[in-house]
């Protein structure tokens, strides 16, 4: 095992993520991409708070997981990458093409964002990213839990949130 | 006759509307509780709701379901900013319950606690 899952969610971790992911598929650890949580100790604490015992929490910014992504990949653990938006996650593409699968896990509503499915709102911007990252061979699906279907990215965008 | 108090229920999917519904049922609509639920809202959404709920309500306490949850890490955001602002997670209805009757918040977490039994053996 190692870290196979790469997840865009602006919850981040939270109870879909610790007990609907980390359960069936084991995760011992978390790796939570964010520029501006990597810097933010009050926020940092607050993640681990939430987080079970057992679970462990890394904090990196872009190039920081970057870096470290060679030693992530080699823990012998179940893992998930995790970051708040679509902008986050191309960039980390962008510098490791080891990144081959990503998930839409959750984004919700906000200025801006369109709906495309229940858990799933972009922004133009956003769906531009999504394009290039399919556009480099990776496979873009949404998924919000294990249970649910995963549905492609050019059906995502082509949803009008009604599904 | 207990002080009724004001306290918001945060979680998942209708988790606060049931539970609100619950405790109205047992000590009737005068109850002070009000719900919040995350569907559809970002963390900074979730955030507002509760913002405004406790605005609203003149809450003291924030219950609510995962401690790991998008309502929980919102709750504790929100509690930075409102000093003396509690929050409960993993809330059930015997701690709700036992607070909106008028329980002192630390008795009624204990009695919630103390809820949450094996009553029969199982397998």
């Amino acid at each position: 095992m190692t870290l196979e899952l790469f997840r865009i969610d602006d919850r981040l971790i939270h109870g879909q993520v610790v007990v609907g992911w980390g359960h069936p598929c084991d995760l011992s650890f978390f790796v939570l991409v964010d520029d501006a949580i990597a810097g933010a100790a009050w926020e940092q604490e607050l993640y681990r708070m939430g987080t079970p015992e057992g679970m462990e929490v890394r904090f990196e910014t872009v190039d920081g997981a970057v870096a470290h992504l060679a030693a992530y990949r080699a823990d012998p653990r179940c893992g998930m990458l995790l970051t708040a938006d679509v902008e986050t996650m191309a960039r980390l593409v962008e510098q490791i093409p080891e990144i081959r699968t990503v998930t839409l896990g959750g984004l919700h509503h906000a200025p801006g964002r369109v709906q495309r499915l229940r858990f799933v709102f972009l922004s133009p911007d956003d769906e531009a990213r999504l394009r290039a990252l399919a556009a480099r061979g990776v496979t873009v699906a949404a998924q919000d839990v294990p249970g649910s279907t995963p549905v492609p990215l050019d059906e995502v965008l082509a949803a009008d949130g009604s599904a | 006759m207990s002080e009724r108090r004001a306290a918001v229920v945060a979680g998942h999917g209708a988790f606060a509307e049931g539970l609100v519904s619950a405790v109205a049922a047992v000590i009737g609509p005068a109850h002070g509780l009000m719900g919040v639920t995350n569907v559809d809202a970002t963390s900074e959404g979730i955030l507002a709701r509760l913002r405004d709920a406790v605005t609203a309500s003149g809450a003291s306490v924030i219950f609510t379901d995962l401690p790991a949850g998008s309502c929980t890490m919102a709750a504790r955001r929100l509690a930075r900013t409102h000093p003396g602002l509690a929050v409960v997670t993993g809330a059930s209805l015997p701690v709700v319950l036992a607070f909106a009757a008028g329980t002192p918040l630390e008795a009624a977490v204990a009695s919630g606690r103390a809820a949450l039994v094996l009553a029969e053996g199982g397998a």
